[in-house]
């Protein structure tokens, strides 16, 4: 490759070998408390938590996903540390893996409106076995100011209703479809030109 | 969309043969170039979602068109990382353990830039692979060849303010898979990415070049472009290659450009 050729480097699937953490061992990318932006104990503290599935409805045991948002008050966290984390430090972004159910569960915080009147949401990235390209997607927070006259949900008609998720209490419900009637609305942004065969 | 009664997802069809595989291989191969002769501007830079040599792609890949929006709000931004959250050690895979790990020691070098050709600097690059017999730690992994106790197989680093990043590891083996009969991954690193934007995040593999089961490799093959698969494939450097110690791989890495950093230009240009 020259360095004047900057056509974006491919993407590949993250394989079935990206790894797992548990109390006695850490293996390639899932850490420690990857999953907790704020401990489950925090005042503020909210689980957002779904299943991922596949095109037949089967949960996705071998997924990995990752989140990214604003803290309670709307403000874009700038502080490194997510790896090794503190308590007491907002990163905004966490890493988590589907268990054997499929499911995934982050503690984190509700984030704010960055902007007034801005519908608010978290950023999930999703990477798995079988999917050969990540996925973006957003999951809308419930009964927030601005989810009425959102540009992108409006113009998604009744598929934006994949995009809000669903609150149970302190739990916010956000299943994936990566197939199917229900398939989630997954973004694709300038620059990343995804093939349609 | 494909239905359950599709012989490709019977569990049988791992006894799919390779020269099965080469045909669907070669069929989309043969239809995407007479596409791209008629017109250009199909050409495929990333790999096809929907890929059916790749059998465990037919029901994990959407079936409805991706939605094309702009970048909002914390999408035009990403985490932090630094060396609070990495240790420079953790660049070089050959010291994790107590021994010296078996195989080919190699240093991998390159440099992360967005597709504005600007350095991702100070951002998070994580590694992992199987070892030199093609084995991984993890408890999935059931290929009958030796673990190394000296060889985790994983890494990560801070880019520099150049965007330049280096490992030091071990050359990975090939390793079996069941994808259908006899199917072999070509020797890889697995690559784990950031931008200045999160929209910018990317996992993909990095490959050895002239490896033999390129042709064979559906996961590979999933590029339908082989520009835009040659860009997965580092390239032998001798100047990486150091005396009586490693021999040396050059791979660079283009991410999406930023949408940030222009909005800011633009800006600054207004202001
Ligand atoms: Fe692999």
């Amino acid at each position: 490759m020259t360095t004047h050729d900057l056509t974006p480097t491919p993407g590949q699937t993250i394989g079935p070998f990206f790894g797992y953490f548990n109390a006695a061992e850490q293996v390639h990318l899932p850490f420690e408390d990857g999953d907790h932006l704020v401990p489950p104990a925090d005042d503020r503290a909210i689980q957002l938590t779904g299943t991922v599935f596949d095109g037949e409805g089967t949960p996705i045991p071998d997924a990995m996903i990752e989140i990214w948002q604003a803290d309670e008050h709307g403000d874009i966290p700038k502080q490194d540390g997510s790896l090794i984390r503190d308590p007491f430090a907002f990163t905004g972004w966490g890493r988590g893996t589907t268990d054997n159910v499929g499911t995934y569960r982050f503690t984190t915080v509700q984030p704010g409106a960055t902007d007034e009147g801005k519908a608010p949401f978290i950023h999930i990235v999703v990477f798995a076995r079988g999917l050969l390209n990540k996925l973006h997607t957003r999951a809308y927070i419930p009964e927030t100011e601005g989810l009425e006259n959102d540009a992108t949900l409006s113009a998604l008609g009744d598929r934006a209703e994949t995009l809000i998720a669903k609150r149970d209490g302190k739990r916010l419900i956000f299943d994936i479809h990566l197939q199917g009637n229900n398939e989630t609305v997954f973004f694709s942004y300038p620059g990343m030109d995804y093939p349609k065969p | 969309m494909t239905s359950t009664n599709s012989p490709k997802l019977d569990p049988l069809a791992t006894a799919d043969s390779q020269e099965t595989l080469n045909s669907e291989i070669q069929d989309i191969s043969t239809t995407y170039e007479q596409r791209v002769k008629a017109d250009p501007k199909q050409e495929e830079t990333q790999p096809r979602l929907n890929y059916p040599p790749y059998r465990s792609s037919l029901l994990r890949h959407p079936t409805k068109d991706l939605h094309h929006t702009d970048p909002e709000t914390i999408e035009l931004h990403s985490p932090a990382f630094g060396h609070r959250d990495v240790h420079q050690l953790e660049s070089d895979l050959t010291i994790q353990h107590n021994g010296e790990p078996l195989g080919e020691r190699i240093v991998i070098r390159g440099r992360v830039l967005d597709g504005n050709g600007r350095p991702v600097r100070n951002q998070l690059i994580e590694v992992w692979q199987a070892n030199a017999s093609g084995r991984y730690i993890h408890k999935r992994d059931q290929h009958p060849a030796p673990i190394d106790p000296n060889f985790s197989g994983v890494g990560r680093a801070i880019t520099g303010d150049d965007g330049t990043y280096e490992f030091t590891t071990i050359k990975p083996a090939p390793y079996p898979w069941k994808n259908h009969h006899n199917a072999w991954r070509p020797a890889h690193v697995h690559f784990s990415l950031f931008g200045t934007d999160f929209t910018q995040r990317m996992i993909t593999q990095m490959y050895f070049p002239g490896d033999p089961l390129f042709a064979l490799d559906p996961i590979y093959q999933s590029i339908t472009d082989q520009k835009a698969r040659d860009r997965l494939v580092a390239t032998y450097d001798h100047s990486i290659t150091s005396h009586e110690w490693n021999t040396g791989y050059r791979w660079d890495i283009i991410l999406t450009g930023s949408q940030q950093t222009w909005m800011e230009e633009e800006d600054h240009d207004h202001s």
